[in-house]
């Protein structure tokens, strides 16, 4: 079936008053964004729904992209055709044809603005329901709760049909939210929290922290390829890669090693909450869940929240591990998490980290450090990258192998 | 030069060789090292098993690479068998196998296995019925060979696949080294089949390249233990070069493979034309459904297959006589002497095989050629008398 565009429906942000211009107009932007590499497909915004003109774009292609952008309650595939009865017949038989599956019920549900057409909606709906029902087998009427609505709408310049209410990824447009960062590690736990940062509207910088030699190129490459695989969520993210063997190292060398944990998470907090100062963010977001590991433990987060009064947003924070898990399959970055890439958590930590550690402690022992300098140097390596929907970094020779192939 | 046998190897195709070259030239790395060298490598390998899981249809994971056709069979038989030996040591093949599967059975029987060999009827085709009658609560594993590789027979492996779904135990194992690139593939590889083997260098890829698939969840003992590469079951440093090359050559054969297997259909028919009626003249390979494209093999009466093959050779076309067929005649693996065909017509066999590099006018060709080769020998053996 051809469709000619698709009917959007707003999500939560309906209920926002006056704000909602500031709503529709981001969502616009953001569906743009992601829609950007189909030049002929047209974003009208209105203030009850939004329509996308297709203009031949293709509608699975477009679907997919759709089903990932906040803001979106449900969407319509829909075909325009002109206003003639046999139009809207042969039309209506095919979507319903396509769509239906022994068993289903179905309605007709005909909407009206241009009352000078030929048919009155009571009419049309018993018109083209006959229609159907003579050439389709199977068919059953429900009026109450139909498994296909089959909706016609008269409007002035044509007829538009559908049949299909599909799902849209809920929540907010990204950026009505506001900006922070995500510290984003490479596990299982912080693409999922950047998911629900991102789905209630927060625009997200993810930071990075890498320790070459410690730590190899994948692992960084990794962490690139997972905020690929947000970014279908948001249209494009910002990728901050921050050095942080030089502080690991330091830390080891002159800490003991049952607060190596608790001082390293402080200075990824610190590092964080500076970046995000720069850059005018208002929180900042992570991946932790309550005693998951030692540095999760309520005594350990409030040991590494002490260095700052932003607010720490912590998404997954009460999620079972077996949630998190769903989650991230479901948002597809679960198989990359688990590639096996030791990541800068992992190396330097001791074998027996405090899981109560003391705040009193832990500010002595830090300031035998030069907190500044080391935080500067850090920040001073650091890189950013714009990181678009799908883009790759461990796979990147696969046009290569393709042409040898 | 007219090259019709194809069954024995093929040219390298030049693409292929160019894929081969440029990894030889500059990913060498070992797949199995850390650093970037060894990940290129990797990736590339990888590449190279998704891409032929997707054309065979198979799992990535479920295909292995090995040296050859050789060792996928002995592989499949002897990894199975050793691997099953607990549960049963009765393992079934056909009389009309390829060397490297009769002679492992005869391997595991001189270890103590039981085997047996189904007999085939004039087509050299098995039958459901005696493998039905053959398979015993010891019974482990059934090995019958997707194309027979001397005169082309199918055998029926989805009429065998429908049987063996009664027997969820047993594992299926189908030598398809003659069957890739056939427009046949649904037919010799069917949901059923455990194991199967093919050799790249019978579709223009290099030597020393050979596939085995394993399904899912079957296990088999590893012959090769060592680094643990190919999931710990085939150790030995990847082949790379060489594996790129058969990913590459399997795309390549596939590519419009009906018109290909047609032109083969062709060439054969019109070869089998000619020979048809011709006084003296013995057709083992049928042009029916029954048989694959690319095998024609067939006697002149009272000449050995061997002369043949010389005597066309120094018209500069090549052909061979079927593998054992030159053999003394007590060889088991012949799989005319299994079709009980007369010793004489036997040793006067030869095979033609065809593929998608030939051309209809080499057909005629060689039927000018054989022509006047059948009108010299004619009168000596007194042909048509």
């Amino acid at each position: 079936m051809k469709y000619t565009e698709i009917m959007v429906r707003y999500g939560e942000l309906s209920t926002k008053g006056k704000n909602r211009k500031d709503f529709i107009g981001r969502l616009a932007g953001n569906v743009t964004k992601v829609l950007r590499d189909f030049p002929q497909v047209e974003i009208h915004p209105r203030h009850d729904r939004m329509h996308i003109v297709l203009n031949d774009a293709p509608f699975t292609e477009i679907d997919q992209r759709l089903k990932r952008v906040f803001g979106i309650q449900t969407y319509s595939p829909t075909i325009k055709v002109e206003k003639t009865l046999d139009a809207i017949r042969e039309t209506s038989l095919a979507l319903m044809k396509e769509t239906f599956k022994a068993g289903m019920s179905f309605k007709v549900n005909t909407r009206r603005s241009d009352h000078h057409f030929t048919y009155d909606t009571n009419e049309l709906n018993l018109m083209i329901g006959d229609y159907l029902f003579k050439n389709m087998t199977g068919l059953k009427v429900e009026m109450k709760h139909p498994d296909l609505v089959l909706r016609i709408e008269v409007r002035q310049d044509a007829v538009y049909i559908s049949n299909q209410l599909l799902h849209g990824a809920g929540g907010m447009p990204v950026g009505t939210g506001g900006h922070a960062v995500m510290m984003l590690s490479g596990g299982i736990d912080s693409p999922v929290a950047s998911y629900l940062a991102l789905k209630r509207g927060v625009d997200i910088d993810m930071i990075h922290f890498y320790s070459p030699p410690y730590t190899t190129e994948k692992a960084l490459n990794k962490a690139k390829e997972l905020t690929g695989i947000l970014a279908n969520y948001s249209g494009r993210i910002n990728f901050i890669a921050v050095p942080f063997a030089e502080i690991q190292e330091t830390i080891k060398e002159k800490l003991p090693e049952g607060y190596l944990m608790t001082v390293q998470r402080r200075f990824m907090l610190r590092l964080a909450d500076q970046i995000r100062a720069k850059r005018r963010g208002l929180a900042i977001f992570n991946g932790e869940s309550i005693g998951q590991v030692a540095s999760q433990t309520l005594e350990s987060m409030a040991a590494i929240n002490d260095i700052t009064t932003t607010p720490v947003v912590r998404p997954v924070a009460t999620m079972d591990k077996t949630e998190i898990i769903r989650l991230a399959e479901q948002i597809g970055t679960f198989d990359l998490s688990i590639q096996p890439f030791e990541d800068c958590c992992t190396i330097f930590a001791p074998p027996r980290p405090k899981t109560k550690p003391r705040i009193d402690k832990v500010r002595e022992y830090e300031s035998r450090l030069d907190i500044a300098a080391l935080v500067n140097r850090a920040l001073d390596g650091m890189k950013i990258t714009t990181i678009y929907p799908g883009d790759k970094f461990l796979a990147n020779k696969a046009k290569e192998d393709t042409a040898l192939l | 030069m007219i090259y019709f046998d194809n069954s024995a190897t093929t040219k390298i195709d030049s693409k292929v060789l160019e894929t081969y070259e440029q990894v030889v030239q500059t990913i060498w790395g070992n797949p199995s090292s850390l650093h970037k060298l060894g990940d290129r490598a990797f990736q590339l390998l990888e590449s190279s098993r998704n891409q032929i899981a997707n054309l065979l249809g198979t799992k990535p994971d479920e295909i292995f690479f090995t040296s050859g056709g050789t060792e996928s069979n002995n592989w499949a038989i002897k990894g199975t068998a050793l691997q099953k030996r607990e549960f049963g040591k009765h393992i079934i093949t056909s009389s009309v196998e390829h060397a490297s599967v009769a002679n492992t059975f005869t391997t595991l029987e001189s270890l103590g296995f039981q085997v047996t060999r189904l007999p085939v009827d004039k087509r050299g085709c098995v039958s459901v019925t005696d493998l039905r009658n053959a398979i015993d609560s010891n019974t482990t594993l059934v090995s019958v060979m997707g194309v027979n590789n001397e005169i082309g027979t199918i055998q029926p492996i989805a009429e065998i696949s429908d049987l063996l779904d009664n027997y969820p135990t047993i594992s299926f194992h189908v030598d398809n080294v003659q069957a890739l690139g056939k427009n046949i593939w649904s037919r010799v590889f069917t949901p059923r089949v455990d194991l199967f083997s093919l050799s790249g260098h019978k579709f223009h890829a290099p030597r020393g390249t050979g596939i085995l698939y394993k399904k899912r969840g079957k296990m088999i003992f590893p012959l090769h233990d060592g680094g643990g590469q190919e999931k710990g079951l085939r150790s030995g440093t990847e082949n790379l070069p060489a594996i790129a090359g058969m990913a590459k050559a399997i795309r390549l054969l596939l590519e419009n493979e009906v018109q290909k297997a047609n032109l083969e259909v062709t060439i054969k028919q019109r070869i089998v034309d000619y020979l048809q009626n011709k006084p003296g003249i013995k057709i083992f390979s049928q042009s029916s459904v029954d048989f694959a494209p690319h095998i024609l093999c067939f006697a002149l009466e009272g000449i050995r297959g061997e002369t043949l093959v010389h005597t066309l050779e120094e018209h500069d076309i090549y052909t061979s006589t079927t593998s054992a067929c030159a053999s003394t005649k007590s060889e088991e693996a012949s799989t005319l002497v299994a079709m009980h065909v007369d010793d004489k017509d036997a040793t006067s066999a030869i095979r033609l095989s065809f593929d998608e590099t030939n051309t209809i006018e080499e057909a005629d060709e060689f039927i000018k050629v054989f022509d006047k080769i059948y009108q010299h020998f004619a009168p000596i053996n007194h042909l048509g008398e």
